[in-house]
C-alpha cells in the first residue's frame, strides 16, 4: 500500500499541493478581503466611526494575513519553478502589495498608540496601504490571468481587475461590518455593501469573459459539453447569491438584528464561486499555459514531508481559528486590551 | 551597479530590517509570560500593569515583525529564485513547519493575549501567552535550522545539480544548528530584557515610582545579568564549532593572515586585504591560540591557505569586535545594577542613565553578530553547494534600484517611529502615574 502511495506520489502529491494552495489562497481572499475592505472604507468615517470599525478586524488581521504567507509559501515551497518566474514578472507590483501591507500593518498599532496629528497620519496610512494592497493584488490577478503578458492592454486588463477587486473588498468588508456593528454604522456599511456590491459583480463579470477568450484551451473547458451543464450551477448560483444579498441589502438593518449575516455569508458563497471557477480554468497549470503543476512542482520525497505535516497542522489551525472567532463574537466593542 | 549588488543589498536591508523585531519578540513573550505568572501566584496588581504596559510594545513589535516577515517570503522567489531551484527540497519543508507550526498559532493566539484578558478565563488567558511566547521560539527552530544548514550542509545528495534530502534529522539538527540556536535564543533574551530594564529605567530616571516599573526593571537586570555569562560560553562554543566547519571565517573574524601558531588575539586592528596584513595592531600575544585551541603554541590557519576562497575580511574583523565590545558591556552594566540593586533597592542615577542608554544594544550586538556569520559565509550562499551570484534572478537592475530605495525610505521611518512611540508610551504611562500622585521627583539632573 505504502509502495503504490509513493510510487504514484510523483502524480498526486502536486495536485494536492495545488489544491491545498488553492485553499490557502481562498481563505487569504475572503479572511483579509474583508479586513482589507474594513481598511478601504476607513476613508469615509469620523474618528468614532474608525475605532469601532478598526476594533471589529483588530483581534482577527494578523492570522488573516498569514493565509498570504501559507499560500506564497506552498507556491515557494511546493512549486519553487512557479514562484520564481510568477512573482519576477510581477516585480512591481508585488513591490506595492508589500509595501501596502506594511503600511497597514503597521498603522494598526501606531494608531492605536498615538494621538493627535500623528494618528491622523497613521489613519491615512492605514487606509492608503489597505488601498495600495487591494489594487496590486487585483491587478495581479488581472495580468495573471492574461498569462503573465505585458503591454498596455495587459495593464489596462490589470487595471480594472484592480478596480474591481478592490470594490469586492469593501464589499465583504461592508458585509462583515453589517455582521459586527449595530447602530447608524452598520447601517451605513448596508448601503456602501449595495453600491459595492455592483462593482463586484462587474469585476466577476469581465474576468469570466475575458479568461476565455484568452485561452482556446480554457473556453473549451467551459463551453464543449457536457462541462457546459455540469458547470452552469456555478455562474447560475454566483448570480443568485448576488440577488439575494442585493436584496437582503435592502431590508437591513432590519428588527433584532435578524439576516445581519446574510451578507457576509453571501459574499463568502460569492468568492468561493469566483475563485472556484478560476481554479478551474487554470488547472494544471500554476503559469497559465507555460508551467503545469506536475512540471513545476519540488522533489516527491520533499512534498511528501511537508503534506504529513499539513494533514496533522491545518485541522488544528483550523480548530484554533474557530476558537478566536468564537472568543471574539458578537458585535465589536471598544478594543481594549486591558 | 548591477542586479546583482543590488539584490544583495537589497536582502541584506530587509532581513537585517526584519530581525530586529523577532529578536524582541521571542524573549519578550517569555517576559510577558512570567510577569503573568508572577501575577497569578502573588496577585500583586505591578504584574499585571507591567504586563498591560509591554504587550502593547510586544503587539507593536510583532507588527513589526510579521510584515517585514511576509516580504521576505516574497523576495526569495523575485530576487533568488536560483536559490530555491537548487536547495528547494530542503528549504521548502524548513519553511513550510515554521509556517504551519509558528505563525498561525502566535498570530492567532496573540489576539486573546492582546484583547482577551476580560474575554476569557485567566488560566486562558495565560495559556494563550504561553502559546505565543512558544510560537516564536517555535518560529526562531525553524529557521535557525535553514540557516544553520545553509552554513554547514549534511544530510542531502546532488542530483543533477538540485540537492535532494536523505536524511531529516541530520538535515534540522545539522552541525552548526545547536549552537546557533542557542546563541540566537540567548541574545534574544539579552535583546529584550536590556529594552525592558533600558525603558524602566527611562521612566525611573522621569520620577515614576509605580511598583510595577521597578518590578520590570528587576526583572529586565536579573534576567539579563543571568543570560549574559551563558552567552559568552554559548558564543565561545559557537565560535570553536565554526573553526571546525568554517575555519575561513574564524580567520576573518581573527584578523588572521598566515597559518601558524601563537596567533595573538587582536583587540584592534585594520586588516588591509591589498596588502594582506593588519594596520594599526593592538594585540595579546597568543591569546587567539588559547582561546580557539586551548594552547598558546595551537595552530590556526591563515587567510592565505584558502586559496582566495574567503569571505571579505575588515566587515566581519570589525563586526565581531563590536558585537564582543557591547557583551563586555552588558555584562558590567547588568552585573553592576544587580550589585546595587541588591545594596539599595534601586538604581544609582548613573547606573539607569547607562542602562537607557543600552536600551538597544542588543539591536546592535545581535546585528553585529549576524554580519559575522552571513559575511563570513561568502561567497557562498550555501557553503559548498550554491554561490550568491548564481542564485539571483533575472529582475533588471533598475527595478531593484526603485525597491531599494523604496524599502530603505519605508524602513528608516518605521524605525524611527518604533523608537519614538516605545518611549512616547512609557511617557504617557509617567503621565498616568503622575496624575495618580505615585511619582516621586524627576532626576535629570542629580548627580549619582
Amino acid at each position: 500500500m505504502t509502495d503504490l502511495i509513493m510510487a504514484n506520489a510523483a502524480h498526486w502529491l502536486p495536485i494536492a499541493f495545488a489544491a491545498l494552495m488553492g485553499i490557502a489562497i481562498l481563505a487569504y481572499v475572503i479572511l483579509d478581503g474583508y479586513d482589507l475592505g474594513v481598511g478601504i472604507l476607513m476613508a469615509d468615517a469620523d474618528d468614532a466611526e474608525r475605532d469601532r470599525m478598526i476594533a471589529s478586524i483588530g483581534p482577527f488581521w494578523d492570522a488573516n494575513e498569514t493565509w498570504l504567507v501559507l499560500a506564497v509559501g506552498l507556491l515557494l515551497v511546493a512549486f519553487p519553478l512557479a514562484h520564481g518566474m510568477i512573482l519576477s514578472a510581477l516585480y512591481l507590483p508585488v513591490l506595492a502589495l508589500l509595501l501596502g501591507l506594511i503600511m497597514r500593518g503597521v498603522s494598526f498599532e501606531f494608531r492605536a498608540k498615538t494621538d493627535g496629528l500623528h494618528r491622523v497620519w497613521w489613519n491615512r496610512a492605514f487606509v492608503a496601504g489597505s488601498l495600495l494592497a487591494a489594487l496590486s493584488q487585483g491587478y495581479m490577478l488581472g495580468v495573471y490571468i492574461l498569462g503573465l503578458q505585458t503591454g498596455w492592454a495587459a495593464m489596462a486588463f490589470g487595471l480594472l481587475t484592480g478596480v474591481c477587486l478592490t470594490a469586492a473588498y469593501g464589499f465583504i468588508g461592508a458585509a462583515w461590518l453589517v455582521l459586527k456593528t449595530d447602530g447608524a454604522l452598520q447601517a451605513k456599511a448596508a448601503a456602501r455593501c449595495r453600491n459595492l456590491l455592483w462593482l463586484a459583480a462587474l469585476g466577476m463579470l469581465a474576468v469570466s469573459v475575458v479568461t476565455p477568450l484568452v485561452s482556446d484551451r480554457i473556453a473549451a473547458k467551459w463551453f464543449d459539453l457536457p462541462q457546459f451543464f455540469l458547470l452552469a450551477p456555478i455562474p447560475l448560483v454566483a448570480v443568485g447569491l448576488f440577488v439575494a444579498v442585493w436584496l437582503a441589502l435592502r431590508h437591513l438593518p432590519a428588527a433584532d438584528d435578524r439576516w445581519c449575516w446574510v451578507p457576509f455569508a453571501g459574499a463568502i458563497g460569492i468568492f468561493t464561486l469566483g475563485f472556484h471557477g478560476l481554479a478551474y480554468s487554470f488547472y494544471p497549470f500554476v503559469v497559465p499555459e507555460k508551467l503545469t503543476v506536475w512540471e513545476a512542482a519540488a522533489a516527491p520525497e520533499s512534498l511528501m514531508v511537508i503534506f504529513i505535516g499539513a494533514c496533522v497542522v491545518l485541522p488544528v489551525i483550523l480548530g484554533y481559528t474557530v476558537f478566536a472567532y468564537r472568543v471574539f463574537r458578537g458585535k465589536a466593542g471598544e478594543l481594549r486590551y486591558d | 551597479m548591477d542586479a546583482l549588488i543590488l539584490a544583495r543589498i537589497q536582502f541584506a536591508a530587509n532581513i537585517s530590517f526584519h530581525i530586529l523585531f523577532p529578536t524582541v519578540t521571542i524573549a519578550l513573550g517569555w517576559v510577558l509570560l512570567f510577569f503573568k505568572l508572577r501575577f497569578n501566584a502573588t496577585g500583586d496588581q505591578k504584574w499585571m500593569d507591567a504586563y498591560f504596559q509591554w504587550v502593547k510594545v510586544f503587539a507593536l513589535t510583532f507588527a513589526m515583525g510579521v510584515v517585514s516577515g511576509i516580504t521576505m517570503s516574497f523576495q526569495f522567489g523575485t530576487n533568488w529564485p536560483g536559490y530555491m531551484k537548487v536547495v528547494g527540497n530542503i528549504a521548502g519543508p524548513l519553511l513550510a513547519y515554521e509556517v504551519l507550526t509558528a505563525f498561525f498559532m502566535e498570530a492567532t493566539f496573540i489576539s486573546v493575549m492582546l484583547f482577551g484578558f476580560r474575554r476569557v478565563p485567566n488560566w486562558l488567558h495565560t495559556t494563550a501567552t504561553f502559546l505565543v511566547a512558544f510560537g516564536t521560539t517555535v518560529s526562531a527552530f525553524w529557521i535557525i535550522a535553514l540557516n544553520s544548514w545553509m552554513h554547514t550542509p549534511v544530510g542531502y545528495e546532488m542530483r543533477d545539480g538540485v540537492a535532494h534530502a536523505t536524511d531529516w534529522l541530520a538535515i534540522v539538527f545539522n552541525p552548526s544548528m545547536p549552537y546557533r540556536l542557542v546563541h540566537m535564543l540567548l541574545a534574544s533574551g539579552l535583546t529584550a530584557t536590556f529594552l525592558v530594564a533600558g525603558v524602566s529605567a527611562w521612566r525611573w530616571l522621569k520620577g515614576d515610582r509605580a511598583p510595577a516599573v521597578l518590578a520590570a526593571l528587576r526583572t529586565g537586570i536579573y534576567a539579563a545579568a543571568a543570560l549574559i555569562p551563558l552567552q559568552i560560553l554559548a558564543g565561545d562554543m559557537h565560535g570553536l564549532n565554526t573553526l571546525e566547519h568554517q575555519p575561513a571565517k574564524v580567520a576573518a573574524m581573527e584578523g588572521h593572515w598566515e597559518t601558524g601558531g601563537h596567533v595573538p588575539l587582536l583587540l584592534f586592528a585594520v586588516p588591509d586585504e591589498k596588502a594582506r596584513a593588519n594596520h594599526f595592531e593592538l594585540a595579546i600575544p597568543s591569546a587567539a591560540s588559547l582561546i580557539l585551541r586551548h594552547d598558546p603554541a595551537g595552530v590556526i590557519q591563515g587567510l592565505n591557505d584558502f586559496g582566495g576562497k574567503h569571505p571579505p575580511v575588515a566587515p566581519v574583523f570589525f563586526s565581531f569586535r563590536i558585537m564582543v565590545g557591547i557583551g563586555m558591556a552588558m555584562l558590567a552594566i547588568s552585573w553592576a545594577t544587580v550589585w546595587m540593586l541588591r545594596r539599595r533597592g534601586q538604581p544609582s542615577v548613573w547606573l539607569a542613565r547607562a542602562l537607557v542608554a543600552m536600551t538597544f544594544s542588543g539591536w546592535v550586538a545581535t546585528l553585529a553578530g549576524w554580519y559575522v556569520t552571513e559575511i563570513g559565509r561568502q561567497p557562498w550562499l550555501v557553503t559548498g553547494v550554491l554561490r550568491a551570484a548564481d542564485a539571483v534572478g533575472p529582475v533588471p537592475a533598475n527595478s531593484i534600484g526603485l525597491s531599494l530605495a523604496l524599502y530603505l525610505t519605508l524602513y528608516a521611518g518605521l524605525l524611527i517611529a518604533y523608537i519614538t512611540v516605545i518611549f512616547k508610551l512609557a511617557g504617557k504611562a509617567v503621565k498616568a502615574g503622575k496624575q495618580a500622585g505615585l511619582n516621586g521627583p524627576a532626576l535629570p539632573q542629580a548627580a549619582g
